[in-house]
């Protein structure tokens, strides 16, 4: 059973009712593919994993987080001679 | 004595002057695992053979009036991703237990025994690390002795539930992105995140090169400070750990916090916490009579690319695994390495260049500040089997979230020393957080705070579940 705790909003609500709400909605609807779904299934097979069917949702939904989070630095402005920071030494 | 509340300089004293024998202090130790264990699920392995032939040894030696280390007789467990010869490194997997045993142990156990401690065990963990829970599919969830309804947070679960628990005194675990210090911020004990290089990680299974870093959990700062100077210097077995002196930090404990410049870490860090979470930072601020907020800046990027980068070097150092074995995983687990393995490169590589110009802009703050004081979790301990919480109006997963106020520190590793608040009815840590090889300071607060009785590793009185 999922149970959830809340901390105090800074903005004094709570999203999680109407996301409920949404997936619900949502659930009972046939899901559409999109993009990622594509991604994941051309990823598996480059990569030689093979996914079973009921994994895919999972994964898909790691990856979304993972990107919406990429989002936020991919754009960031560093210049073109930024080093990364591990640094090999010979 | 009370052996199983002792910290382990008592234990070191008493053994040391003959009031108690190492042979008495590690049978009590196996005999507290025997009986508290099978509530707590912090062991894999009890290594009561070994552990007692060391015992012997030990009071043998101190018969024939050889020197004697500063831990002698302190009886410590590890996390089971650090290689004890004769098993088999778990890393908190099924998987796993095919490996062949482990020839040698890793550097940090032979150094601690090197300075009279006796290891005991193998202590339980979240699978290949990826995990803030403490929960394990293969070997059952650590249970947190103030509750052993709740997580102990991870992934050194095993780590927390058996110091807080008193089966052990002292216990290793390794910290990627919070797996030292949300444990012990759950379990209401210490635990010190060195810089990242202070300390080897040789013989230990990997899980982000990148980030990855090992250290002590204990019941005191003056246990933290008598393991982690035994375990320092330079070992040319992990290509990370610094070319260093051993800087040894016990005797500048009781130089305290005075003439430290200490801050509050505001913006992000003051974001999403719960109620207990703020109430115990403002604890230990009102203590330090801290009240300047400094920024840390872009820590919410920081995270971000911790993720990424997380994510990535993770799905990569599993993907042989994945493709042959991945039935074999935690579900939890497989599905995250699955899509880490799936990440653009460019991704990762534009979050190695975050981090470095992260790393610039957080080390000038240094030149204002000597330590910065944050929440080490957001929360006090979930009940196990948790999915979400939600922080800030937003509801998301516990596992991925219980480290939102480590990673943005380990992502360019420097040293914190998250300390125990004992809030009723459950504790809850806070970060103090150093410039990098600076131990020393992150460890001086952490023992005046403790003079101070601000912070304190509670005796559990509930324990449950029986």
């Amino acid at each position: 059973m999922q149970m959830t705790r809340q901390a105090k909003s800074s903005k004094g609500k709570v999203k999680t009712s109407r996301a409920k709400s949404m997936r619900g909605k949502a659930s009972r609807k046939i899901p559409q593919r999109d993009a990622l779904d594509d991604l994941v299934d051309a990823a598996a097979r480059a990569l030689d994993l093979q996914l079973e069917p009921a994994w895919k949702g999972a994964v898909k939904a790691n990856l979304k987080v993972t990107l919406a989070l990429a989002n936020l630095f991919v754009d960031f402005p560093l210049p073109d001679d930024a080093e990364p920071a591990p640094v090999f030494t010979a | 004595m009370d052996t199983a509340w002792a910290h382990a300089s008592e234990i070191a004293a008493a053994v040391s002057d003959g009031r108690t024998s190492a042979s008495a202090v590690v049978r009590a130790a196996l005999a507290r695992i025997a009986a508290d264990d099978p509530v707590l699920n912090a062991f894999t392995a009890a290594l009561e053979d070994r552990a007692l032939a060391k015992a012997r040894a030990i009071d043998a030696a101190r018969l024939e009036g050889r020197a004697l280390g500063p831990l002698v007789g302190v009886p410590f467990a590890v996390k089971n991703l650090f290689d004890i010869a004769g098993l088999p490194t778990l890393a908190g997997s099924k998987i796993n237990r095919d490996r062949a045993a482990a020839q040698h142990d890793a550097t940090l156990v032979a150094r601690l025994e090197a300075h009279g401690a006796v290891l005991v065990g193998a202590l339980n963990m979240g699978e290949y690390a990826y995990d803030f829970t403490g929960e394990n599919v293969h070997y059952g969830p650590s249970r947190n002795p103030h509750d052993v309804a709740r997580m102990t947070g991870g992934s050194s679960g095993g780590s927390g539930g058996a110091v807080a628990g008193g089966l052990v005194p002292l216990a290793l675990g390794s910290d990627t992105n919070g797996s030292i210090r949300v444990p012990a911020s759950l379990c209401g004990i210490f635990g010190l995140k060195p810089t990242y290089g202070r300390l080897s990680r040789a013989r230990t299974f990997s899980f982000v090169a990148s980030l990855d870093h090992v250290g002590p959990l204990t019941r005191s700062t003056r246990d933290l400070a008598l393991a982690y100077d035994a375990m320092q210097g330079y070992d040319a077995e992990d290509p990370v750990c610094a070319q260093r002196p051993a800087e040894p930090v016990g005797p500048l404990l009781d130089r305290g916090s005075e003439g430290l410049r200490i801050a509050i870490a505001g913006g992000y860090f003051r974001t999403g916490a719960f109620p207990e979470a703020q109430t115990a930072l403002a604890r230990v601020a009102a203590a330090l009579r801290v009240k300047d907020e400094i920024e840390i800046p872009e820590a919410k990027r920081a995270r971000a690319a911790a993720y990424v980068i997380t994510a990535a070097e993770g799905g990569a150092l599993h993907l042989g695994r994945l493709r042959t074995r991945a039935r074999d995983f935690d579900p939890a687990v497989r599905d995250r390495l699955i899509a880490g393995a799936m990440i653009p490169a460019a991704h990762v590589a534009k979050a190695q260049k975050f981090r470095r110009w992260y790393r610039e802009q957080v080390l000038a703050l240094f030149a204002k500040v000597d330590a910065v004081l944050a929440p080490a979790t957001p929360c006090t301990a979930p009940s196990i089997g948790q999915q979400t919480f939600v922080l800030d109006g937003v509801e998301l997963p516990v596992r991925a979230n219980l480290g939102i106020y480590t990673q943005p520190i380990s992502f360019i590793g420097l040293p914190v020393v998250a300390v125990p608040v004992p809030l009723a009815p459950l504790p809850i840590g806070v970060q103090i957080i150093a410039a990098p090889w600076r131990e020393d300071v992150a460890l001086r607060i952490a023992y005046a705070l403790e003079k101070l009785g601000v912070v304190r590793a509670n005796k559990p009185s509930v324990k449950g579940g029986k």
